[in-house]
């Protein structure tokens, strides 16, 4: 194989960047550089907030090298230079960094096609559960009672269950990733940047702007999204063997406390308990799948 | 002992991408993203059935994928083809701008479908025309041998670092992709000679740095006035083309603008694609009969051969454009162009036949001419043919 010598950076996301403080996506870089090290990789954005980051030519706010795509296909156009660098023997892992819409909506046709296909991929999607750069419209991933900027008071569909259909391509390796848990987030970043074969993350990355929450409270509602059971955190194993990572305590205070720290349910009205609902639902789905598998 | 074969003007598109593919072996090879679509599948599949050294040919989900697979593998310094046809290229027409907007040199196949609906399978250049201005390189073939021929050439001159974009080469749907005629067929080593590996200066290898990265206004600006520079250097580029082709082809492809009989013409009908070739024989026929007539046939539309038309249209008081596409709510897309460079003074009528595969028959090209010889003054554009 052929190694590219002095590649990297020492950081994938510079400092200097454009994006908000408390980004969610950018703590999701800055853990996801430190796990994987001097991995070489090239990264493929679609439209997206990541994609905002990047900065005005001829500059770049990546430590290694960048194809802004289109929106539809970071999958597709990683798919390209996946294919050509294995043609070449090169030792580089491709990877899409997408936000929802990228993943859930508009990129869901090419993310199924490139999973299907067991393209060599590692596809992340950070989830803010909306259209961040335009400024906070609903996305599939926007859960229920959220509001956004165009629905009138909060959405009333739940979010989709993308690791589920994901899970359903029968990939090498899928996992959501919580950057509330370190240990966990970099056993997951280094397994999926290694392994081969297409790869999914999904990283629950609250955006304090969308979500009105307070910027320093990013990583407190990832905790609370998490002892509540809002956000499983799994792992999917050639597409059957489901783990359970973290166990929630099913907190409803904790539940309380996540949905007081943002103003975006205000206008919804929801109550924790109805909400309590959804998750119980979710869990019992979560807890057939993974069986008696908790735990590492 | 050449190698003549019996083919489809698809099979001869694939055979040329194979040949061009495998000419990049001793480079990064060559990669490609393919969806069927009628009438360009055959192609499709041909691709898919060879075995490239340093190849592979992805089977996506959908057009706009297709050329996003042809986008990552040409960034990454890969050489790239893919095909497609009418609703197939609207679809993928996203990613076709950005694979021109990114100056890559992938070259596709397009075999000339109706955009519908109304749904039809037959051809019509309003699918290709109406990505006239992605940036793309734009060929028109007129036979199977053009076809193979325009493939080889279309890497050659989207892969020179003067003109760096990509290339459309057209073909029309049926009367060439399921058309078979004699075609001659070159072999790998005159292939490889013709076209040496792509090296892609902006290849996206180890260094950070962003492709396809947010400018202000006036760098936009600066892209656009570069590649629309790098556009009028295809002429160049095509004409030493043209002559090394030859040289190593012994044949010789079309000239951009392709005359039959105008030396002394008084009306030239200006065509592309196929209906030249019926154009011709009703130039033959009306000529025997003392009509002073003449055919102008643009195989090359982008870069606009301004000057090959000018020259074309020397002491010429009369000019028909048979368009087989129409700008609704203008006219014929050719014609606009034609009437654009035009002397004052000369009549330019604009005669619209042919959509969604409509047979352009002599009788037609006849009424044509006849009414361009009667009319003083250029008047709207008139279809001819209608509901036949």
């Amino acid at each position: 194989m052929n190694r590219p010598e002095s590649y990297q950076d020492s950081h994938l996301l510079r400092p200097g960047n454009t994006n908000c403080g408390g980004c969610g996506m950018s703590i999701a870089f800055q853990m996801f550089k430190r796990s994987i090290v001097d991995t070489p990789v090239q990264l493929v954005i679609p439209a997206c907030c990541a994609a905002v980051a990047a900065g005005g030519f001829p500059f770049s706010a990546y430590g290694a090298p960048v194809l802004l795509s289109t929106f539809a296909s970071a999958a597709s156009t990683a798919t390209g230079m996946a294919q050509v660098a294995r043609l070449n023997s090169e030792d580089i892992r491709v990877v899409c960094w997408a936000g929802d819409g990228g993943t859930y909506d508009i990129g869901m046709a090419s993310l199924s096609g490139a999973a299907e296909r067991n393209e060599d991929i590692l596809f992340v999607c950070y989830d803010n559960e909306i259209y961040g750069n335009t400024g906070g419209q609903r996305s599939s991933a926007t859960p229920a009672g959220a509001g956004a900027t165009n629905i009138l008071k909060g959405k009333i569909e739940p979010k989709k269950d993308i690791m589920s259909i994901i899970a359903a391509h029968g990939i090498p390796y899928a996992a959501t990733v919580s950057l509330a848990d370190p240990d966990d987030a970099k056993r997951k970043f280094q397994r999926s940047i290694k392994e081969k074969g297409f790869r999914f993350l999904l990283i629950l990355s609250p955006c304090p702007t969308g979500w009105k929450s307070d910027p320093s409270m990013t990583i407190e509602l990832v905790r609370l999204a998490v002892r509540s059971g809002l956000f499983p955190v799994l792992e999917v194993e050639n597409g059957s063997r489901w783990t359970i990572n973290v166990e929630p305590d099913f907190s409803r205070d904790d539940l309380a406390r996540y949905v007081s720290l943002q103003r975006r349910f205000k206008k919804s009205e929801i109550k924790p308990d109805e909400m309590a609902e959804e998750i119980d639902l979710k869990w019992k789905t979560v807890r057939m799948r993974a069986g008696c598998n908790t735990g590492v | 002992m050449k190698d003549m074969q019996m083919i489809t003007g698809n099979h001869a598109a694939a055979t040329a991408a194979v040949l061009a593919g495998r000419a990049n072996r001793s480079g990064r090879g060559f990669c490609s993203g393919v969806y069927p679509i009628t009438p360009s599948t055959e192609c499709m599949e041909f691709l898919c059935l060879q075995e490239i050294e340093k190849g592979h040919v992805v089977k996506v989900e959908s057009e706009h994928s297709a050329m996003a697979v042809c986008i990552g593998a040409s960034v990454s310094g890969a050489r790239s083809f893919t095909t497609t046809a009418g609703n197939g290229l609207i679809y993928m027409a996203e990613n076709v701008m950005v694979a021109a907007f990114l100056r890559l040199p992938v070259v596709m196949v397009v075999g000339n479908r109706a955009v519908g609906p109304p749904w039809n399978i037959w051809t019509d250049h309003s699918d290709s025309l109406a990505l006239r201005d992605s940036g793309w390189i734009q060929i028109y073939c007129g036979n199977n041998q053009e076809v193979f021929d325009a493939v080889l050439i279309a890497f050659r001159i989207a892969e020179d670092h003067r003109v760096l974009m990509p290339v459309m080469v057209c073909q029309e749907g049926f009367v060439l992709s399921h058309t078979m005629a004699l075609t001659e067929i070159a072999d790998q080593t005159q292939v490889d000679q013709f076209l040496p590996q792509l090296r892609l200066p902006h290849r996206l290898a180890q260094t950070p740095r962003v492709v396809g990265s947010f400018t202000s206004s006036r760098m936009v600006e600066a892209h656009r006035e570069q590649h629309h520079n790098a556009m009028r250097m295809a002429w160049d580029v095509y004409r030493e083309a043209q002559t090394d082709f030859e040289k190593t082809f012994s044949r010789r492809p079309p000239d951009p603008v392709v005359t039959y009989r105008t030396e002394d013409a008084e009306l030239a009908l200006v065509s592309m694609g196929t209906i030249a070739e019926t154009v011709n024989r009703v130039v033959d026929n009306l000529r025997d009969r003392g009509l002073k007539i003449g055919s102008v046939r643009v195989t090359m539309f982008r870069p606009f051969p301004f000057d090959a038309l000018k020259k074309a249209f020397t002491g010429i008081s009369r000019i028909a454009v048979i368009d087989r596409d129409i700008s609704l709510g203008f006219g014929g897309v050719l014609w606009g162009e034609v009437r654009s460079l035009a002397q004052p003074g000369v009549v330019v009528q604009n005669y619209v036949s042919g959509l969604g595969g409509g047979d352009v028959r002599p009788e037609h090209i006849e009424q044509m001419v006849k009414d361009a010889l009667e009319r003083k003054t250029t008047g709207p554009s008139i279809f001819v043919g209608v509901g036949e």
